[in-house]
C-alpha cells in the first residue's frame, strides 16, 4: 500500500551481486534442470547396460548421434527466440545434403569449397525464409510450412529416383565423418564449436541481445529503434546456414543421400528447443540451453530400447517430455511473475 | 553533453498535420518548448497529442509544416534517428522487454562494447546502479523488466533517457496510472531533469498536476492549436473553457432520480487479504460511488460480486436473489453489468468489430434456432452505437483502432444491450477526455434516472462528488464511512480513505 510504512528491507538498494548469488542464479538456472535430466537419463540407462556409457560405440554414439541435431537445435532456437519458427530446416538439410552430393557426383571442385558452398546454400535458402517473414509480414509458422514442402519438394525433383552413395562421396569426408579427435568424434567437436560461437554471440553481442528483445516484445522493439527486419533476416540465415551446416555433416556420416534425408528432423530441432528451455514465444531461454535439450531428447531415445520399452512408445515419451517440459516452464514462469508481483505488493 | 543556457528553444513544431487515409488526426499542430522548462501539452482525448508526440519520436512522419530541434529542421525516418538526436518519450504505459533484465532494457541496441563486439556487462551493470542511485529509487537493476508496476517502468524509461542524455523528454500521460506517492516521485525526479536544463513536455489530463509542474501551457483541440501561456497567467477555468470550447457547467449533469428499494445487496463480502466484511447496498434509481484510494481493494470486491473472482464469506444478491459464487454468467442473467477498469484488455476484443463487440453479452439472445443473423447484430448495435453517441463512420471499425472515450461507449454500449438492473462502472471515464466525461456522466445519470442502480468506483474525486448519491469509502479492503451527498465532502472523504481519523479499522 501506499501509504508510508518503514521500508522493507527488500526495498533498500540492492546490492551488486556477491559470488554466493551468481552460484545461486547458476543453479537456478533453467539448463541445469535439463542437465540434470540428461544425467539421470544416462545414469538409470548405464545402471542397467554399462555399456551404454562404458564401451567404445557407446561413448561414440552419446556425441555422435545428438551432433546433427545440436546444430539444428542452435539455429532453431536462435529463430525461436526471435518469436519465429523455422519448420524448413529438415528439407534445407536435404536439399543441401544432395546439392553437396551432387557437387561431388559431377564437379572436381575440392572437398573443403564444396562444403561451404553447402553451408552457403543453406544461407541463402534461410535468407529466402527470412525475407518472406520480414517483409511479407505473414507468421514464420505459415512461410517455413510452405517452404518446408517447397524445398523437399525442389529436391525431390531434382533427385527423382536417384540417390547419392558412399561410393560417390571422397573417402577423406567420410573417414572425417567417423574420426575421433581427443576421444570425442570430430562431428560432436563441430556442433560444439557452433554452440559456442551460438552462445557468444546470442548471450555477449548487442545483435544477440536484440533478438531477444525483438522476440520479448516486438512493439517495444520498434519503440527502441532496434533493426527488426535486420535481425529476422539475419536469424533465419543463421538457422538456414546451420541446416545446410548440419547437411553437410550428414553427408560426413552417412555418405548415403535419399530424398527422405532428414524428413521430420525439424520437429526434433523444435523440440530440443522447446526442452531446453526456449520459450515458444520468443525472449527467453538460450542455445545452450537447446543443445542439452537434443542431448536429451538424442539419450532417451537410444536409452529406451535399452529399458525395454516398445518401440512405438518411444515418440509417445518424446512427446510426452515436449508437453512437461512446455508445462513446466508456463508454471514457473508464472510463478516467477507472481513472485514478482507479491514483492511489488510488499513494497 | 553540455545543455544550452535555458531558455533556448529546444523543440520547435509549427502547422504540422497529419492524414491516415480520410481521417485528419492533426490538422495544424505547433508546439515550442525551451530548455530548462516544462511545458504541458493538454488537450482531450483525439486532439492530437499523441499523433504530435508520434511525429516528434519519429514514429510517424508529418504530412506538412515544420519540425526543429535546436533551430535545426528535422525529418526523423525512424525513432532511432529521434532518439539519436536527443528525443525520449516516456510513455503511460511504458513497452518494455518483460524477459530481459532492468540493466538491458536500459542499454538496449546501445551496449557498451569491448573488443569482438563483446558487451562489457560490468560497465553497463555499474551504470545502471549509478542512474537509480541518481534518482534515488531502489530497483534491482538484474531483475526482469516483467513485474514492475506502472511507475517503476516509467522510472526505467527516465534512467534510459538520461543515460542517452536526451535533452527533450516527452511525458505522455505519464501519471494516468500512477498512486499518490508514485506521481510525486515522478514530479520530484521532472522537476531535477528541467533543473539540469533539459527541455520537458508534459500531457496530463489532471490539471492540478499541471498546475504544480509545469511553467508554460499549451491547449489543443480538434487536432489544432490553441493557445500557449505562462502557466501562471492562466487559470483551470480558462483551460478548460479552451479545451471543449464551451462553458463545463455540464460537465456533472446530476439530475435528482426516485429512489427506490433495494436491488444490490452486498453483506459480508470477504475474501482473505482483499477486502473483509463489505456490506453495500444499491437502491433503484441510485448512484452509488465507491470512494478510495488506488489499490484500496475497490475493483476486487465488485470483480467478486459479479463472479470474476472467487471470495471465502458473505452473500451478493440481486432483486432479492442470491447471485451464485464465480458464475458471471449467472450474474449477467440476474441483472448485473460490469464495466471494467481496463477496457482494452477486459472490456472489448480490439481485433472485432464495433457491432461484434457491442452485441457480445447478448448472442444467444439475438440468435434464432443457434444461428446468429448478421442483421439482427447490426440493428441491436446501430440503437445503442447511436444512443450513447460513439462517433465512427462505420460500426464494421474495429474496436482497437476508436479513441478511448469512444471504446468507452462500445464497452457502456455492450452492457446496457444486456439490459441491466445493476449496473456497475469501474472508472468509467479514466483516460477520456471531458467532453466525452460529461457524456459519460450524463449517460449515467440518465439510466439512474429510468431506475438502474449504479455502482460507480472512481478515483477522481469531483466525479464521485458530482455524480453520487451516497458515497461508500474504502480504505485497505475495509469500508471505512458511507456519506450522503450531502455530507460528502472532499475532506470526509479523504478522511475516510486514508483512515487518518480513528485507529479503529
Amino acid at each position: 500500500m501506499s501509504t508510508a510504512t518503514p521500508t522493507a528491507p527488500t526495498t533498500a538498494p540492492p546490492p551488486p551481486p556477491t559470488t554466493g548469488d551468481r552460484v545461486r542464479k547458476l543453479l537456478q538456472a533453467r539448463e541445469t534442470g535439463i542437465v540434470l535430466a540428461f544425467l539421470a537419463v544416462l545414469a538409470v540407462t548405464t545402471a542397467i547396460n554399462p555399456s551404454f556409457l562404458f564401451s567404445k560405440d557407446g561413448w561414440r554414439d552419446l556425441f555422435l548421434t545428438p551432433s546433427i541435431l545440436v546444430v539444428l537445435a542452435v539455429g532453431q532456437a536462435i529463430v525461436i527466440i526471435t518469436r519465429n519458427v523455422d519448420l524448413s530446416v529438415g528439407s534445407i538439410l536435404g536439399l543441401v545434403a544432395y546439392a553437396t552430393g551432387r557437387m561431388f557426383v559431377d564437379t572436381g571442385l575440392p572437398i573443403l569449397v564444396v562444403l561451404l558452398l553447402g553451408v552457403l546454400f543453406g544461407v541463402v535458402l534461410g535468407l529466402i525464409n527470412g525475407a518472406l517473414v520480414a517483409f511479407a509480414k505473414v507468421p514464420a509458422l505459415v512461410i517455413t510450412l510452405g517452404t518446408l514442402y517447397v524445398y523437399r519438394g525442389v529436391m525431390m525433383s531434382w533427385a527423382g529416383s536417384d540417390r547419392i552413395n558412399a561410393s560417390d562421396i571422397p573417402s577423406g569426408l567420410l573417414s572425417f565423418g567417423t574420426s575421433s579427435i581427443l576421444w570425442i568424434p570430430s562431428l560432436a567437436w563441430i556442433s560444439f564449436i557452433v554452440l559456442a560461437i551460438g552462445a557468444y554471440l546470442m548471450g555477449r553481442t548487442r545483435g544477440g541481445r536484440e533478438m531477444y528483445a525483438i522476440g520479448s516484445d516486438p512493439d517495444a522493439a520498434t519503440l527502441y529503434g532496434l533493426k527488426k527486419t535486420k535481425r529476422t533476416l539475419v536469424a533465419f540465415a543463421a538457422s538456414g546456414g546451420l541446416a545446410g551446416l548440419a547437411g553437410v555433416l550428414y553427408v560426413a556420416r552417412y555418405g548415403t543421400i535419399s530424398s527422405g534425408a532428414g524428413l521430420g528432423i525439424e520437429f526434433e530441432a523444435v523440440g530440443a528447443a522447446v526442452i531446453g528451455g526456449v520459450a515458444i514465444f520468443g525472449g527467453s531461454g538460450t542455445v545452450l540451453g537447446a543443445a542439452v535439450g537434443a542431448y536429451l531428447l538424442m539419450t532417451i531415445n537410444r536409452g529406451l530400447p535399452i529399458l525395454g520399452i516398445q518401440d512405438f512408445w518411444q515418440r509417445a515419451v518424446v512427446g510426452l517430455l515436449i508437453i512437461v517440459a512446455i508445462v513446466l516452464d508456463k508454471v514457473l514462469k508464472d510463478r516467477q511473475h507472481k513472485k514478482l508481483l507479491a514483492e511489488r505488493d510488499a513494497e | 553533453m553540455a545543455t544550452a543556457a535555458p531558455g533556448t528553444v529546444a523543440l520547435e513544431l509549427r502547422d504540422v498535420s497529419k492524414t491516415f487515409g480520410q481521417v485528419v488526426a492533426l490538422s495544424s499542430g505547433s508546439l515550442t518548448v525551451t530548455t530548462g522548462s516544462i511545458h504541458a501539452l493538454v488537450g482531450e482525448n483525439g486532439a492530437g497529442k499523441s499523433t504530435m508526440v508520434k511525429i516528434i519520436a519519429g514514429l510517424y512522419r508529418p504530412d506538412g509544416g515544420t519540425y526543429a530541434l535546436f533551430g535545426e529542421a528535422v525529418d526523423f525516418r525512424t525513432t532511432a534517428e529521434a532518439k539519436d538526436a536527443g528525443i525520449a518519450v516516456i510513455y503511460q504505459e511504458p513497452t518494455l522487454f518483460p524477459d530481459l533484465s532492468v540493466t538491458e532494457n536500459i542499454f538496449m541496441g546501445r551496449q557498451p562494447r569491448g573488443r569482438l563486439g563483446r558487451i562489457d556487462r560490468k560497465a553497463m551493470d555499474t551504470e545502471a546502479r549509478a542512474l537509480f542511485a541518481r534518482l534515488g529509487v531502489p530497483i534491482d537493476p538484474e531483475r526482469p523488466a516483467d513485474g514492475l508496476s506502472i511507475a517503476d517502468q516509467q522510472i526505467i524509461e527516465i534512467a534510459k533517457a538520461i543515460s542517452l542524455d536526451a535533452r527533450v523528454l516527452i511525458m505522455d500521460e505519464p501519471t494516468a496510472a500512477l498512486s499518490g506517492v508514485e506521481v510525486e516521485r515522478l514530479m520530484t525526479i521532472a522537476r531535477a531533469l528541467r533543473d539540469e536544463g533539459r527541455a520537458l513536455v508534459f500531457i496530463s489530463h489532471r490539471f492540478d498536476e499541471v498546475f504544480s509542474l509545469c511553467d508554460t501551457i499549451t491547449v489543443m483541440r480538434d487536432g489544432a492549436y490553441v493557445s500557449t501561456d505562462r502557466i501562471a497567467d492562466v487559470t483551470v477555468d480558462d483551460i478548460v473553457r479552451r479545451l471543449v470550447g464551451r462553458d463545463v457547467d455540464d460537465l456533472y449533469p446530476k439530475q435528482e432520480a426516485e429512489i427506490g428499494e433495494v436491488v444490490l445487496e452486498i453483506s459480508g463480502l470477504t475474501r482473505a487479504g482483499l477486502f473483509h466484511d463489505v456490506d453495500l447496498q444499491v437502491r433503484r434509481g441510485e448512484i452509488v460511488g465507491l470512494a478510495g484510494l488506488v489499490g484500496a481493494g475497490r475493483s476486487e470486491i465488485v470483480q467478486a460480486a459479479f463472479g470474476v473472482d472467487p471470495y471465502d464469506a458473505g452473500t451478493v444478491k440481486v432483486n432479492g436473489k442470491k447471485v451464485p459464487p464465480n458464475d458471471p454468467a449467472a450474474a449477467i442473467r440476474l441483472g448485473i453489468a460490469l464495466v471494467p477498469e481496463d477496457r482494452r484488455k477486459h472490456g472489448l476484443v480490439l481485433d472485432s468489430t464495433i457491432t461484434r463487440n457491442i452485441t457480445m453479452a447478448i448472442r444467444r439472445r439475438l440468435s434464432r434456432a443457434g444461428l446468429l443473423s448478421s442483421g439482427a447484430e447490426v440493428t441491436t448495435a446501430r440503437d445503442w452505437a447511436s444512443r450513447l453517441e460513439v462517433k465512427t463512420t462505420t460500426l464494421d471499425t474495429l474496436a482497437g483502432t476508436l479513441s478511448g472515450g469512444n471504446q468507452q461507449k462500445v464497452v457502456l454500449a455492450k452492457w446496457l444491450s444486456t439490459r441491466p438492473d445493476v449496473l456497475i462502472v469501474d472508472e468509467p471515464t479514466r483516460g477520456i477526455d471531458v467532453g466525452t466525461k460529461a457524456e459519460v456522466h450524463r449517460l449515467l445519470s440518465e439510466l439512474a434516472g429510468e431506475g438502474m442502480a449504479v455502482l460507480m468506483i472512481s478515483s477522481e474525486l469531483p466525479e464521485v462528488l458530482g455524480m453520487a448519491d451516497r458515497v461508500v469509502v474504502v480504505h485497505e479492503g475495509r469500508i471505512t464511512a458511507e456519506l450522503n451527498r450531502e455530507d460528502a465532502t472532499p475532506e470526509a472523504v479523504m478522511y475516510a480513505a486514508t483512515n487518518t481519523q480513528g485507529a479503529s479499522a
